[in-house]
Order: structure tokens, then C-alpha cells, then sequence
């Protein structure tokens, strides 16, 4: 303990005496002489030589620090009161100095400086005996708990900050009240003919309705199909389940346009042959419907294949033996047993409808949701990001709602019964009608899909598809062209830059967004401490947050100090990071729930730490979750668009934000050719991971998952 | 009725020579989750060199107890001293015991000589001499040959031996069993718990064995500590538990006795007159006062015999009857104290069963009864 707490004694040292304090314009600067105005210079160095006295005070708690690691308590062990002392005055006097002294945004110095300041607390509090006395453990709470708020929980406030501010900034409670109740946001004039357009939030509202209905039922007819009969396709099931995965979630969109837009095969076809009008009613409500149901049947049907299978068939077979008809089981036994899992997946599609933002802004038309609105009071003419608060606060407490809906309400109604051992009976077969409404509701979903992706990767290879079929290569050239120039090869293709830009933050963020969600997935099953049910709480919170939201608030926080970093490539990672690590949680929670708790124990009786067993007894039986976590949420960056379309500048564009943009000015061909490229890379990133998994189950993992399953049956 | 206890009788000063400090000594020691107490204001201490069991039914207490002197539950009040060194707030890594999990908790991704050699690895030992000691422990097991297989290829016994291996071979101050044969047939049990006795007395290890199997208990303790609802309800020798219990739960939970009511007329010395209905017993009144007592009878103190033979019998009649080979057990409804019980009786005599409804005249043997203290 006493070695680990000078190390971080040390880096606290070097994050005031050495590391430049601020983020300086043109950085490097000359920053140990300390004399660059702009901001240069580690904090000891500004407050002696550029009269900065605030940053003075930041090396007292180091001082106590030192005390702390180098005094004794009675039991010979470093002094715990001061080292707390030490971390809450640290980050207590950095916080506030930085809130209330204008000064350039925080750099490195200070992010050290923060971290130590928590480490030492938490050295403090485990010699406390919080946590079974482990710093490694009080340590990682802190770094989560931290990182969380400064970069979900501070944003959020911004955003409800900002909307209790008037255009100069000052506080004002008087126009919050006809802000929240604007009648562009809640008139009803489509209803009461008092105008022609509702408000977006019923707009909003009332899409994630028919969506979350539509989807649900889809949903359901493929899992009938998948569980209840004998459908010999099931493995191209499989492939369903996987295409939310790679498709970026504005491709169906562009899709339907080509198809069904004035000008699309579809519409063509239709008034060629019957001659039906050309119209644009695709654009609105009927199109972002129908994208939003495409994109998300195959997440209502994975969740309710899971509960499809639960339903014992030994109480279908009972009702049966009672003489009851299948459709009557079905009505009567079947339905009531699936209904919380129905509720649940119409809340998940509800959800991802009201998040949505890739759809409406193509598909839209005059039909505005919550999303496009926010996007537009923010880039728009207006540039209003009071109002773009006001509707990102209304977003957001529609999803919280919901959110909180499914897992306080349904989280504790489920009547299906999961349990190891193989239930003895056959699942009934569906009753007749049932059966025919599910199929043709599968094939009308399929025919749409075939011919979505069939327009995007045919589209690309096409001139304009619909106008001019001839078929050519010249999106693919503009957009990935290589020349070969006065100094050699270059890429000449005007979608490279925006590609390397989102592979590499991609990449970077992979590793951090996987390690944060294990990390904290360990936290939530493993550990045991005071205030674990809040620190869930506020992590299961990020999940519903929507993209869009996480944008304003981005942009609201972290455009003006003490953090600032709109415009660099580490805002686009960090972005990326904190809404892609649920994914990280989820494969971490459920592969930990699996390996036997007493093996942590058994490996801390052998005095091995806590950060020793994560390493050598965890990580080892974590490595298929890792895998996991690392290629989903490098897919998930890829595909992300809703979040960073606010973050991303000309120099860190963003392959999706490239996209969107060409599709708005029409370039469709050039849109869906990179949407190829994209689709083919995470196809790629997913048969990896299909590799790397696969084959560690052949080798030594099948021994040590044999053990579990023997074990596991012994405590049975 | 003579016994060695091993344990300082409470009152006595612990020795003061740091030799003799108990290896582990709990006081006050209480543990909340949330509303519900799990352990309440237990204080008890472990001479070195001995193995002491917790015993009582589930959730009473004992593998909480068990878990806060390894570190894996932190007290809610009360302090733990290990060696004499209070280590209420140090972890499970910090303190000087090793445990042995009931469901084994071998690394399924390291070899059985890994598993051993861990604790040694990650204190910081070479890994060449680490490994030689590993072996070492492992010839003592038994599992000499077997260091390269992997958990998942041993036999159940296999694997308890390479989880006792893995403990003993950080040489800990006190070693924990969390109910180590539970996960073993019942012919294993018996010999892999004469294997951990034997262990324990040659290297005259400090032993905290959990259990909830009595018999368990009784054959390898040198000392037991009952628990129920999260208190020590008796502490003492496997002797003293059976012979001399401290209340009816110990009585009844130890020996399954048959509480029976009875009048102590007069006492005289260390012993006194009880008289259970027509009979008349005498035995060591154990300070109780004169006046009505319950008694524990154990099964087979219980003698039944035809009416009519011997004199002073109680009346009873069968009203279960039960061949087990080598015994017989039977249900006897007697009237005592003015209302009907049932005595659960077991008796060697297999050549002249009863049957149900037989009356019989019920006697006792003074040897196998004795009074529950009030």
C-alpha cells in the first residue's frame, strides 16, 4: 500500500509542479518557463510567475497527503483521516477554482491531478475499511462514479441549466414555463383543425407508438415462426438477429427514399403500370414508420424469442389434456404468459423510436420529431441551444419514463420460469390462423428487407438509381479514388478522410469503451458496498439517454471551460465511450454471472489483491465477453451518427456524418456506396469476432466451461 | 462423567505470552445486511493448534462467521483479532488465513500444480520455487503425478484434495473450511473428513470447520461452537454438548433427545431425585432448582418392556414401528405431566419387536438422560 501510494503522491506532484495545468493554445508551448499568457505552464509555475494565487492552493492537499502516507495511526498504518482530507480538498478546491475563475479549459495537469486526489480518498476510505479495506476496489468506484458524472451526469446539468437561462446567460426561472409548454412543441392544431401541424413532441409521441405496436407485432410473428414451427430456415433467423448490428441507422431510410420517393424504382413502376400518381407521401410519418419497423423488428424479436422460450410447454400440453382448443391455449395460456415480455418489447422499440435520428432526418419531410428539432435549433439558422435544452429536457424525460417504466414496473413481472433443467413435453403447435398472420406479416418484412439491402449494395454500382440504371463505378471512384500523384499514391476520394477519422477514433475508443463497461459490470456483480444500488441506478441511467441528447448537452458542457473540447478528436472518443459502454456492462454482466463468486474469494484468501484476481483469475475466464465488448462497440461507433453529428468539425468528420450530409444535398449514390463500405467492414468485424470466439470454446475454454456446468449441477 | 476440556473455561485470563494468543479472537462481533442481522454480539476465541467447528442449522450465522474472520464479510460492530493482531478492517488479502470452499473454487483455467502454486506466485515467490513447494503439498494430498491436469479432469474427492493443497500451502496462521464434504457421496465423507483430521493433528494446524451435520461435528472437533439465530447458543467439547447440553435446542439439535417433562423432588449433593411419571431417576440436578424440569432423553436411554415386567415403568403404547436391521426404532405416546407425548425411541433388541398399538411400560436408562438447565 504504502509503495502504490507514493506512486500516486509522486504523479500528483508532477501534475502541479511539471504537466501544463490548462490546455493551451498550440501545445506544445514552452510550458515548464511558464510563460506563455495563453495558458502554458503547470499550475505551481502559474501561480507564482503569472500572479495565477487560485492555483496556489492545489499543492495543500498534496502537502496533506504526504502526511497522511508518511504519519502512522496507532495500528502503524498510514494516517487515513488526512489522506481523505487530502482527496476531497483537492478535487473540492479544483472544482471550485475552476467554476468560478474564468481561465482556459483544463489540461493534463489537472486530469492527473483529479485522478490523484481520488485515488488518495480512496486509499483513505479503505484504510477506513470501506470495501473489505480494498483500494483497488474504492478506487475503480471513484474513477467510474467520476467519469460518469463529469461526462454524463455534468452534461445533463448543463442542458437543464441552460434551459433556465435567457439568451445572455443569466438565470431566469420566469420563461421556463411557456418554454417547456410552447405550442410548437404541444399544440394540438392537427386534431382541433386549429392549424395544420401538431406539436414535435406529440409527433414524437405518437410515432413511437405506432412504431413500438408494429414493431412488437412483427417482432412476435418471427419469433412464433422461430420457436413454434417447424420452419426450416431457422439459421437465416440468425441473420436477422444480426442486422441492426452493421446497418447504420439512417441506410433503411435512404433505401425507402430510392424506392419509394418521387422518383423511386417502386414509384416508377407503380405509375408506369397502374399509373398511380407520383407522390411524396413517403416523406413524413408513413416513411420514418416504416424505416423505424424495418430497423427494429429484430430487436423486438430477440427479446421475445428469449420469452417465447421460457413458456413451459408442459402448460400448454396441461391445457390441452383439459380439453382446451390450440387457438383457445393459445388465447388463454400462451398470450397471458408473454404479455409482460410483449410490454417489454414494445417499451425497447418505444425507445429506440423516440432516439432516433437518422430516419427522421431523411425521411422527415415537414414532419418533425424531438430529435431532428434538437439537430435543427442547434445547427439550424436559428442556432437557439436554449430551445435545443427545452426539447433535449423533454426527450430525455420521455425515454427516462419509459426507461424507468420497464425496469421498476416489468422487471419484476415475469412469469416465465427459466430454469437449467430440460422440461419434459412439446410446444403446441400454433393454431391455424396464427400461423398464417405471422408468416405473411415475416414475408411482407422480409420481402421489404431483401429489398432495402438489395437497393443499397445494387444502388451503389448504379448511376442514379431509377433515373439512369446504367452501371458504373464512379461513386465508388469519388469517394474512395486512389491516384497516383507528382509524390506518389495518394487518396484522392473525398470519403477517405471521414473514414480513417472514424476508424481510428473508433479504435481508440474500442479498448476504453470495453474496459470502462467491464469494469463496471465487475463493480455491479461482484462487489458489495454502501450506495451500490444509487451507483447502478445512475449507470443504467446512461443507457437511456438518448444520442441526441448526449449531443446538446456535449456541446453545452464541454464548448467553454474548465473542460473544453469541442472540435478535438478526443471529444468524438469520449462521446463514444460513455454511450457505448452499456454494451460493455451487458456482455460483463453476463458472462461474470456465470463464473462461480467463490473463486474471487478463494483467490483474496491466497492474498492475492483484487486487482491481482481481476488479472490473473477474471480477465483469463472474461476473454470471450472482451472479444465481445471490444467488436461490438467498435461497430456501434461506426454506426453511431446520432451523437456526434453535433461533435463533428471539418477536420474530425465522421463517415455517418459524411452520409447524412450527402444524402441531404441528394447525392444518394455516392450516400449508399459508402453505406456499402461501412456495412462490409463491420460484416468483417463480426466474422472476426465469430473467429476469435469460436475457436477459444474448442480449445482450453471447453475444459473450464465443462467445470462450471459439473459445478454449478453439484450445488444444485 | 469425566472430560479434558481443550478450551480456556471462560473467565480464565488468556496467557499473556504471544505464543499462546488465541490464532483467531472475536469481540462483540455483529454483522447487519440492512434490517436483517445475520450475527449478534458473538465473542469467542480459538486456541492455537485445534480445530473448531460452527455448527447449526442454515442461516444461523455460521458461515457469516466464517466469511468475517477470512475477510470476505466486514463486521458491522465488534472487532476481529487474528495472531492478536486486530484486523477488523483489513482485507481478505491482508489477513493470515486461507479457506477452503465448499464448492472447491479451483481456477478452471490453471493446472492443478497452478492452482496450488497461486497464493505462492502472487505473495511474490519465484515461480520455480513456488512450484517446487506446490509439489510438496500436493505428495501430502496424495495427488502426487496429477500437477499438469486441469480441475475439470480430477474426481470430486480429487479436486477437495488440490483445494486443501492450495490452503495449506500458504502455511496460514488459520485455516477455514467452509462445508467441505457437502459436495462429496456419504461413503467419501467419512473418509475425507478422517483425512482432514489426521492433517490437522500432524501439522497441528488451527482449524474453523463449518457445518451443519452434527454427526460431522462430533467426530472431528476438538471443540464446537453451536449456533442459532445468529447467537453461540453452547460453546464447548464434543462432550460436553451431548452429555451435558445447555438448553433444549442444544439438546434436540444434538443427539436428536426427547424433551420430557419431569418433577425434581429433592437434591442431595451434586445429584438429585427426578421422578418421570411412575419412575424414579437419579442424576447430577446440575443446579436446577426443585420443581418441575424437563429432562433430555436420548433414543436410546429409552427401554420398553412388557407391562407388567420390572416395576416403575411408565405406560406407553407403539404407535410407529420400524426394522432397520441392526435396530429397531419406534414411536411410544406416553401421558406425562398430564398430557400425551411422543418419545422417539431406538432399541438394539431386533428379536422381540412390538407392534403397533402394543401397550408397553416405558423405563430409563440414567446414563443417557439429563436435565436441561432452566
Amino acid at each position: 500500500m504504502q509503495r502504490r501510494l507514493g506512486f500516486w503522491l509522486a504523479a500528483g506532484w508532477a501534475a502541479v509542479l511539471l504537466l501544463p495545468w490548462h490546455i493551451a493554445e498550440g501545445w506544445p508551448t514552452p510550458w515548464l518557463t511558464g510563460s506563455n499568457d495563453a495558458g502554458g505552464g503547470s499550475a505551481l509555475l502559474q501561480g507564482l510567475l503569472l500572479g495565477r494565487w487560485w492555483l496556489l492552493p492545489l499543492a495543500l492537499p498534496l502537502l496533506a497527503g504526504l502526511v497522511g502516507a508518511l504519519g502512522r495511526d496507532p495500528q502503524g498504518r498510514p494516517r487515513a483521516a488526512w489522506l481523505i482530507g487530502a482527496g476531497l480538498g483537492g478535487l473540492g478546491w479544483l472544482a471550485l477554482e475552476s467554476l468560478a475563475v474564468a481561465q482556459p479549459g483544463l489540461g493534463l495537469g489537472a486530469a492527473l491531478y483529479a485522478v490523484t486526489a481520488l485515488v488518495l480518498c480512496a486509499h483513505g476510505l479503505a484504510l477506513r475499511g470501506w470495501c473489505k479495506g480494498d483500494v483497488f476496489i474504492v478506487s475503480s468506484i471513484g474513477l467510474v462514479l467520476g467519469s460518469i458524472l463529469v461526462f454524463v451526469g455534468y452534461p445533463v446539468i448543463r442542458i437543464l441549466l441552460s434551459a433556465v437561462q435567457d439568451n445572455d446567460g443569466h438565470l431566469t426561472l420566469v420563461g421556463l414555463f411557456d418554454k417547456l409548454t410552447d405550442g410548437g412543441i404541444w399544440g394540438l392544431g392537427c386534431v382541433t383543425g386549429a392549424g395544420s401541424v401538431c406539436g414535435v413532441a406529440w409527433n414524437t409521441l405518437a410515432l413511437a407508438t405506432v412504431v413500438g405496436l408494429m414493431t412488437t407485432v412483427s417482432g412476435l410473428a418471427f419469433a412464433l415462426i422461430a420457436v413454434r414451427t417447424g420452419f426450416r430456415f431457422k439459421a437465416a433467423l440468425r441473420l436477422v438477429s444480426i442486422l441492426p448490428v452493421i446497418t447504420p441507422p439512417f441506410v433503411i431510410g435512404l433505401a425507402i427514399i430510392l424506392l419509394f420517393g418521387r422518383a423511386g424504382v417502386v414509384t416508377d413502376l407503380m405509375s408506369s403500370l397502374f399509373d398511380i400518381p407520383r407522390s411524396r407521401w413517403i416523406y413524413g410519418m408513413p416513411g420514418v414508420a416504416m424505416a423505424q419497423v424495418l430497423a427494429f423488428t429484430p430487436i423486438s424479436f430477440l427479446v421475445l424469442v428469449g420469452v417465447l422460450q421460457g413458456v413451459s410447454p408442459t402448460l400448454e400440453e396441461a391445457s390441452q389434456t383439459l380439453r382446451a382448443t390450440p387457438w383457445v391455449t393459445f388465447r388463454t395460456v400462451t398470450l397471458p404468459l408473454i404479455r409482460p415480455g410483449l410490454a417489454n418489447a414494445f417499451l425497447i422499440s418505444f425507445i429506440e423510436s423516440l432516439a432516433d435520428f437518422g430516419n427522421p432526418l431523411v425521411l422527415g419531410g415537414n414532419f418533425d420529431v424531438l430529435s431532428t428539432k434538437i439537430f435543427f435549433a442547434v445547427v439550424g439558422a436559428a442556432q437557439d441551444q436554449g430551445r435545443a435544452a427545452v426539447l433535449a429536457i423533454i426527450l430525455l424525460s420521455f425515454t427516462l419514463s419509459a426507461f424507468l417504466a420497464q425496469r421498476l414496473w416489468l422487471g419484476r413481472r415475469s412469469y416465465t420460469t427459466v430454469s437449467g433443467k430440460g422440461d419434459a413435453g412439446l410446444a403446441s403447435p400454433l393454431p391455424t390462423g396464427v400461423r398464417w398472420a405471422a408468416t405473411s406479416i415475416a414475408a411482407v418484412w422480409t420481402a421489404l428487407t431483401l429489398l432495402v439491402y438489395g437497393t443499397i449494395l445494387v444502388g451503389g454500382f448504379l448511376k442514379s438509381l431509377g433515373r439512369d440504371n446504367t452501371p458504373t463505378l464512379i461513386h465508388y471512384q469519388t469517394a474512395f479514388g486512389i491516384e497516383h500523384g507528382p509524390n506518389g499514391w495518394w487518396f484522392s476520394g473525398s470519403a477517405w478522410d471521414s473514414l480513417f477519422t472514424t476508424l481510428g477514433v473508433s479504435l481508440v475508443a474500442m479498448p476504453l469503451t470495453a474496459a470502462l463497461g467491464l469494469l463496471t459490470a465487475y463493480l455491479l456483480v461482484r462487489q458489495n458496498f454502501i450506495g451500490r444500488g444509487a451507483f447502478e441506478f445512475i449507470t443504467m441511467l446512461s443507457f437511456a439517454i438518448p444520442g441526441t441528447v448526449i449531443g446538446v448537452s456535449y456541446i453545452l458542457a464541454f464548448n467553454t471551460p474548465p473542460i473544453e473540447l469541442t472540435g478535438t478528436g478526443l471529444i468524438l472518443i469520449i462521446a463514444f465511450v460513455f454511450r457505448n459502454m452499456p454494451v460493455g456492462i451487458r456482455a460483463g454482466i453476463a458472462t461474470l454471472s456465470q463464473i462461480d463468486k467463490s473463486l474471487d474469494e478463494a483467490s483474496l484468501t491466497l492474498g492475492a489483491r483484487s486487482f491481482t484476481t481481476l488479472r490473473r483469475v477474471i480477465l483469463p475466464l472474461l476473454r470471450p465477453a472482451i472479444v465481445t465488448a471490444m467488436v461490438y462497440s467498435f461497430v456501434r461507433a461506426i454506426t453511431s451518427v446520432s451523437a456526434v453529428i453535433f461533435l463533428v468539425t471539418a477536420k474530425y468528420n465522421l463517415a455517418t456524418a459524411y452520409i447524412v450530409g450527402r444524402a441531404e444535398v441528394g447525392e444518394y449514390g455516392l450516400a449508399i456506396a459508402y453505406s456499402s463500405v461501412l456495412i462490409a467492414i463491420m460484416v468483417l468485424a463480426l466474422l472476426m469476432i465469430q473467429l476469435l470466439v469460436g475457436e477459444r470454446r474448442l480449445g482450453r475454454r471447453a475444459s473450464a466451461l465443462s467445470v462450471r456446468s459439473s459445478a454449478s449441477k453439484v450445488n444444485a | 462423567m469425566t472430560h479434558f476440556p481443550t478450551s480456556v473455561p471462560l473467565g480464565t485470563p488468556a496467557p499473556a505470552s504471544p505464543v499462546n494468543r488465541p490464532a483467531v479472537e472475536f469481540r462483540a462481533v455483529t454483522k447487519r445486511y440492512g434490517a436483517f442481522t445475520a450475527v449478534t454480539d458473538v465473542s469467542f476465541s480459538i486456541e492455537t493448534g485445534t480445530l473448531v467447528t460452527l455448527l447449526g442449522p442454515s442461516g444461523c450465522g455460521k458461515t457469516t462467521t466464517l466469511r468475517m474472520i477470512a475477510g470476505l464479510e466486514q463486521t458491522s460492530i465488534g472487532s476481529i483479532l487474528i495472531g492478536g493482531e486486530d484486523v477488523t478492517t483489513r482485507s481478505a488479502a491482508e489477513r493470515d488465513v486461507s479457506m477452503v470452499f465448499q464448492s472447491y473454487a479451483l481456477f478452471p483455467h490453471m493446472s492443478v500444480l497452478d492452482n496450488v502454486a497461486y497464493g505462492l506466485v502472487v505473495g511474490g515467490m519465484a515461480k520455480r520455487q513456488a512450484e517446487e513447494a506446490a509439489r510438496a503439498k500436493l505428495e501430502l494430498v496424495g495427488l502426487a503425478g496429477l500437477e499438469k491436469r486441469l480441475p475439470s479432469e480430477l474426481s470430486g474427492g480429487q479436486q477437495q484434495r488440490v483445494a486443501v493443497a492450495r490452503a495449506i500451502v500458504l502455511e496460514p496462521r488459520v485455516l477455514l473450511f467452509d462445508e467441505p464434504l457437502s459436495n462429496l457421496d456419504a461413503k467419501m465423507r467419512r473418509r475425507v473428513r478422517e483425512d482432514i483430521r489426521q492433517l490437522q493433528q500432524s501439522l497441528k494446524l488451527t482449524v474453523v470447520y463449518v457445518t451443519h451435520d452434527q454427526e460431522e461435528a462430533l467426530a472431528v472437533s476438538d471443540r464446537i461452537i453451536v449456533m442459532a439465530g445468529g447467537k453461540i447458543a453452547q460453546d464447548g467439547s464434543p462432550r460436553d454438548l451431548y452429555e451435558r447440553p445447555a438448553s433444549r435446542f442444544i439438546a434436540d439439535f444434538i443427539g436428536d433427545a426427547n424433551i420430557v417433562p419431569a418433577l425434581l423432588e429433592a437434591r442431595d449433593g451434586g445429584l438429585g431425585r427426578f421422578k418421570v411419571g411412575a419412575a424414579s431417576l437419579i442424576l447430577p440436578h446440575r443446579d436446577v432448582a426443585e420443581g418441575p424440569v424437563e429432562l433430555a432423553v436420548r433414543p436410546h436411554a429409552i427401554q420398553l418392556a412388557a407391562v407388567g415386567e420390572g416395576s416403575g415403568g411408565v405406560p406407553g403404547r407403539i404407535l410407529y414401528a420400524a426394522y432397520l436391521g441392526d435396530h429397531m426404532e419406534y414411536e411410544v405416546a406416553v401421558t406425562l405431566g398430564g398430557r400425551e407425548i411422543t418419545l422417539f425411541a431406538c432399541t438394539l433388541d431386533v428379536d422381540t419387536p412390538r407392534v403397533i398399538g402394543d401397550a408397553v411400560s416405558v423405563g430409563f436408562v440414567p446414563q443417557s438422560v439429563t436435565v436441561i438447565p432452566a
